[in-house]
């Protein structure tokens, strides 16, 4: 079955892209030729029910994968300008996850302060200067929209924050590397509807000045924030396009069937 | 009583209803029912608290056996052992004469060979357990390193006396030291640094590592940032424990041969010549607490037993005191790490 890439009529600059991206857990194929691309400053959701390969997909960006033993990755994610390939054995995975940050399920503060929470990936980068830390901490829980409630505790441990502050402080931790890519994976599967609306919002916001990977069991969410949606199902991707046309006028059946909520 | 009219009206209207269905067959005979009188399930409930009750009881009469003993022995220690408990006690040397010997050389010896026994076993013990928890790879040389560090905690004290007989004291040369037995009781208590470190490892939860990771960390950032300090209170109860079981150790230290009658104290850590001087301390004979007791003990004048329960009582609360210790440190560093 092949995949059915709607591209757009005047395309954005391209960010990254996949090309024939195969992943084995040890013996499972859990993708299956993967190519799409994905367009800078824009926001791209990937959509499917459980157990489609949208996560593991995701966790490609960034070698996740790399972490546990028998996992594969064939083909390739190139990113640009440099057109680097990500999955490259000679490419050190932490290059990668230097480059690209994510955002988790659930959020997943370090029991740290505030401030050495957003302070991390500069830390891991030898940053040593104070004035420079807290210039960046600042802009980084700004672009995360959580300085106004942070700004006079930032020594206070990051897990005394509500659900919804945690996972806008784990923004701010990934923003704070002024990353190329951010991948959000189920970023507010976890939360309750107004966290979650204040999350979208931020994701709107954030796309103006980095590209976003977005995976969501949510339609309704894909539909709001992103600007294109890629579909799959069985580690495949199914059917990829403009959001609007995605979701009015899918050209796949089984696009429509769970758009439509008959199917997943 | 007739069943049918003991059953609840809901249960006869639910199964009329279903009757009432076109689509219910009823050729099967009618439907068996799980409901139950309130008095069926009342009587259920008295019979299944009996055997609640059984068991707290049985469980009450195991625990108290223990307790029970315990106190007993630590009662009889206190009434025989405190007469004996003064200040003179804790700087008096051993002596021929049972009023006048003290326990000086051996709580002295004792916290010597803790010493050493912690600058061994900490770091080595930590540093192990963090290679086979986050850097070996999981294959069968690692299964056989598993296995034996589990049973490595199962060997009879005795048996790291005879190694450390044959490697610290006659191989190495250290000879019969403070040294040969710190490093003797460093890899008793090895084992439970290691599994204790490995445990507190665990049970971080792997969104954190990812979290570490994901920011870009290295492996060693990772540990040090991380694993590191969020395992602490669980490795640090391992090492008290560990050192808690060490400071009580007889057997290894009679094997490796420390005296029982040192009317002298070893140079204390620092105080000797620089540099070589400064590490005499180390080649000291010395002596240790329960070998103390053990001498008192074995002799026949009923004096000596007074003497030996009074250096009893001082090691049980130096043990329960580690302990206590342990138990406030994993409270008070746990209340930190939340996740």
């Amino acid at each position: 079955m092949s995949s059915t890439i709607t591209l757009p009529e005047n395309p954005p600059p391209l960010k990254a892209q996949s090309k024939n991206l195969d992943f084995y857990y040890s013996d499972f194929k859990a993708l299956k030729s993967v190519s799409m691309p994905v367009y800078e400053h824009k926001v791209t959701a990937l959509i499917g029910p459980s157990g489609c390969g949208k996560s593991t997909y995701l966790r490609c960006y960034n070698r996740m994968h790399d972490l546990y033993p028998g996992n594969r990755y064939v083909g390739e994610i190139s990113l640009l300008p440099d057109a680097v390939n990500l999955l490259a054995r000679e490419v050190d995975p932490i290059e990668v996850r230097m480059r690209i940050s994510m955002v988790f399920q659930k959020p997943n503060p370090f029991p740290k302060s505030i401030f050495e929470n957003v302070a991390y990936g500069l830390r891991v980068r030898n940053e040593r200067s104070r004035s420079f830390l807290e210039d960046r901490v600042e802009a980084a829980l700004r672009g995360a929209a959580l300085w106004d409630e942070v700004r006079d505790r930032l020594d206070e441990a990051g897990s005394n924050l509500s659900g919804g502050q945690q996972q806008r402080l784990c923004i701010a931790r990934a923003l704070a590397t002024d990353p190329e890519i951010i991948l959000f994976d189920e970023p507010t599967s976890a939360l309750d509807p107004i966290a979650t609306g204040a999350i979208e919002e931020l994701i709107s916001e954030l796309k103006k000045k980095v590209t976003i990977l977005i995976v969501t069991h949510n339609m309704q969410q894909a539909a709001r924030v992103s600007d294109y949606t890629a579909y799959m199902y069985l580690g495949e991707l199914v059917e990829y396009g403009d959001t609007k046309d995605i979701f009015m006028k899918p050209r796949r059946r089984e696009t429509e069937d769970y758009i439509t909520g008959r199917f997943g | 009583m007739d069943k049918k009219t003991a059953l609840p009206a809901s249960v006869r209207a639910a199964r009329s209803a279903a009757k009432a269905d076109p689509g219910f067959d009823d050729s099967a005979g009618p439907i068996p029912t799980a409901a139950m009188h309130a008095d069926q399930i009342r009587s259920l409930i008295r019979i299944a608290k009996r055997y609640d009750r059984l068991f707290a009881l049985l469980g009450l009469l195991a625990m108290m056996v223990g307790i029970l003993t315990l106190v007993a022995l630590f009662t009889e220690m206190v009434i025989d052992g405190a007469p004996r408990l003064n200040a003179d006690f804790f700087v008096s040397f051993p002596s021929r004469r049972a009023g006048q010997a003290g326990i000086l050389s051996a709580w002295v010896g004792s916290i010597l060979v803790m010493l050493v026994t912690a600058l061994f076993a900490v770091p080595v013990g930590i540093a192990g357990a963090i290679y086979l928890e986050e850097y070996a790879k999981k294959n069968w040389f690692t299964d056989i390193i598993e296995i034996n560090i589990a049973n490595l905690a199962g060997v009879p004290s005795i048996v790291y006396g005879l190694l450390a007989l044959g490697l610290f004291v006659y191989t190495f040369g250290f000879g019969q030291s403070i040294l040969s037995a710190g490093l003797t009781l460093a890899l008793l208590i090895l084992p439970i640094v290691i599994v204790a470190t490995r445990e507190a490892l665990r049970s971080i939860p792997r969104h954190i590592r990812e979290a570490a990771y994901g920011c870009g960390a290295s492996q060693w950032q990772v540990v040090h940032d991380h694993l590191l300090p969020y395992s602490t209170p669980g490795i640090l109860t391992g090492v008290i424990i560990g050192m808690a079981r060490a400071i009580g150790e007889t057997a290894p230290i009679i094997t490796i041969g420390a005296l029982t009658f040192i009317a002298f104290l070893p140079p204390l850590p620092g105080t000797g010549e620089p540099p070589a001087g400064l590490f005499d301390w180390l080649f000291s004979p010395f002596t240790v607490m329960p070998i103390q007791i053990f001498n008192w003990t074995s002799r026949p004048d009923p004096a000596f037993h007074q003497n030996a329960a009074a250096a009893s009582l001082v090691l049980v609360v130096m043990t329960l005191g580690m302990n206590a210790l342990a138990i406030w440190l994993r409270y008070r560093l746990r209340k930190s790490i939340k996740w």
